[in-house]
């Protein structure tokens, strides 16, 4: 008979066994060593059915496949574009999957995206080496002008999105600002400066309590609060 | 001549006061603080980061880079020379051997994880108290780890066999002194440094190691407290 040996949502270390017993699973940040299932990473132990998870806590972003991120160029090549992704390995953009319009052989390629530019794309696959292939063909994927970028924990950004995007609609609404909010924990605010500044400062504010239940009505509340102040 | 008792006046097998904890350079992905008594460390975790010049780069696995460095007035005695020394190239040198048995990098082919171990103030253990902060921080940049690392000095003064040496024990002027510190992965018990500084006896040493295998179990509850800690209301 199997033995958990952690509560639901208890913070976890590595090397610390999480339960005893060959009829539970170790999911992903967990491992199994004999009958012990050990955590492999600091996280909060997650329990679902017969399966014990780690959530991770911290760590940068590592790129996976359809992540909707937001990048900086970095280089221009013959046929595409370098790309930041701000974790350890950078983005290849080739021509074909830039734009829809013609490109002519020999083109100055700086005249779609320059050096410096920031875009919202789409990793479309990441190899064992992490290489990375980005596109920007799909809805809502395109140059960013103007506006800000804001950086905050690429794992928290869940917790920004909300449920079906219901936090981050409701920034936006409140603030009457654009938001892009990237996988990788880049965030694009365009508005009024006021604005932008309101919304930056409920996103360091979520990032902040990010562990907290009922954290969607204490935003709508500061959103009210600091919203009206500032009109 | 024996050694009757400890200047400080603790136990032969007990440490100097401990505290540590997590998180306390903002900037860096990870970072952790390990006190033991006079001697403070900082770890500071960068990565996994690009790896620059391309050649150090491996294609089957990420690598760790250490280093420790103690700061210019840390010491008791003379001022220590500011930048690398062959000293601390060592140092740096058995950390980075010392934690990379329980750090997993093949997720990060080509890239580099970075540890800089600060001490603002030491007094003998430094380099297990670098090793005790560098591995609460590992684990606070969110890395994949087989195991935490605990690390204590043993050694024998005079006749006595003793924990946790502090400096007017490890210059002890009229008897023998044997100094080694060892780093131990606590849910196995397995041994990732081990150094010696004099010369005991093989009984005693494996006497010794039992000692620094007890004491690093209960760092190991201080770390893990001080890890559990940082995320504290999480846990709602």
């Amino acid at each position: 008979m199997s033995n958990i040996m952690v509560k639901d949502k208890e913070i976890s270390v590595p090397g610390e066994t999480l339960a005893v017993g060959m009829d539970v699973l170790p999911g992903i940040g967990a491992y199994r060593e004999g009958e012990k299932i050990i955590a492999k990473r600091l996280g909060l132990a997650s329990i679902e059915g017969r399966t014990i998870k780690l959530i991770p806590l911290s760590g940068r972003y590592t790129p996976k496949t359809y992540d909707t991120i937001i990048c900086k160029v970095i280089d221009v090549g013959f046929n595409g574009w370098r790309l930041d992704t701000n974790s350890a390995y950078s983005a290849m953009m080739s021509m074909k999957d830039a734009t829809s319009e013609f490109i002519a052989r020999g083109a100055n390629l700086t005249q779609y995206y320059d050096l410096g530019d920031h875009i919202v794309c789409k990793i479309v696959n990441v190899t064992s080496q992490k290489l990375i292939d980005v596109t920007m063909k799909g809805p809502g994927l395109r140059k960013l002008k103007g506006g800000r970028i804001i950086e905050v924990d690429p794992n928290k950004v869940p917790r920004i999105i909300g449920k079906q995007g219901s936090m981050v609609t409701m920034i936006k609404d409140a603030a009457k600002c654009n938001i892009v909010v990237g996988q990788n924990g880049l965030i694009w605010i365009e508005g009024e400066p006021l604005n932008e500044l309101l919304a930056i400062q409920s996103i360091r504010k979520i990032e902040k309590e990010s562990h907290l239940s009922g954290l969607t009505e204490k935003i709508k509340e500061y959103l009210e609060k600091n919203g009206k102040a500032k009109e | 001549m024996t050694y009757k008792q400890r200047i400080d006046g603790r136990g032969f097998d007990e440490t100097r006061p401990i505290e540590a904890k997590v998180g306390v350079i903002q900037r860096a992905d990870g970072s952790a603080m390990f006190k033991i008594g006079n001697t403070w460390a900082y770890a500071a975790v960068y990565g996994p980061r690009n790896l620059h010049p391309k050649f150090l780069q491996d294609p089957q696995k990420g690598i760790l880079r250490c280093n420790y460095n103690m700061m210019p007035f840390s010491s008791s005695g003379e001022r220590v020379r500011p930048g690398g020394s062959r000293r601390s190239k060592e140092i740096s040198f058995v950390t980075e051997k010392a934690l990379l048995p329980v750090l997993n990098l093949d997720e990060y082919p080509n890239s580099v994880v970075d540890v800089f171990i600060e001490l603002p103030q030491t007094e003998a253990g430094s380099r297990c108290a670098g090793i005790c902060a560098a591995s609460m921080a590992l684990a606070d940049a969110g890395l994949e780890m087989k195991d935490l690392v605990c690390a204590v000095s043993v050694g024998k003064v005079a006749d006595k066999l003793l924990v946790d040496l502090d400096y007017s024990e490890e210059s002890y002027p009229d008897g023998h002194v044997a100094d080694i510190p060892i780093a131990v992965m606590p849910n196995s018990e397995k041994i990732t440094l081990l150094q010696m500084d004099g010369e005991v006896k093989k009984e005693e040493l494996m006497k010794l190691l039992e000692m620094g295998k007890k004491a690093c179990m209960d760092i190991y509850e201080i770390q893990k407290k001080a890890l559990k800690e940082k995320y504290h209301e999480v846990d709602v």
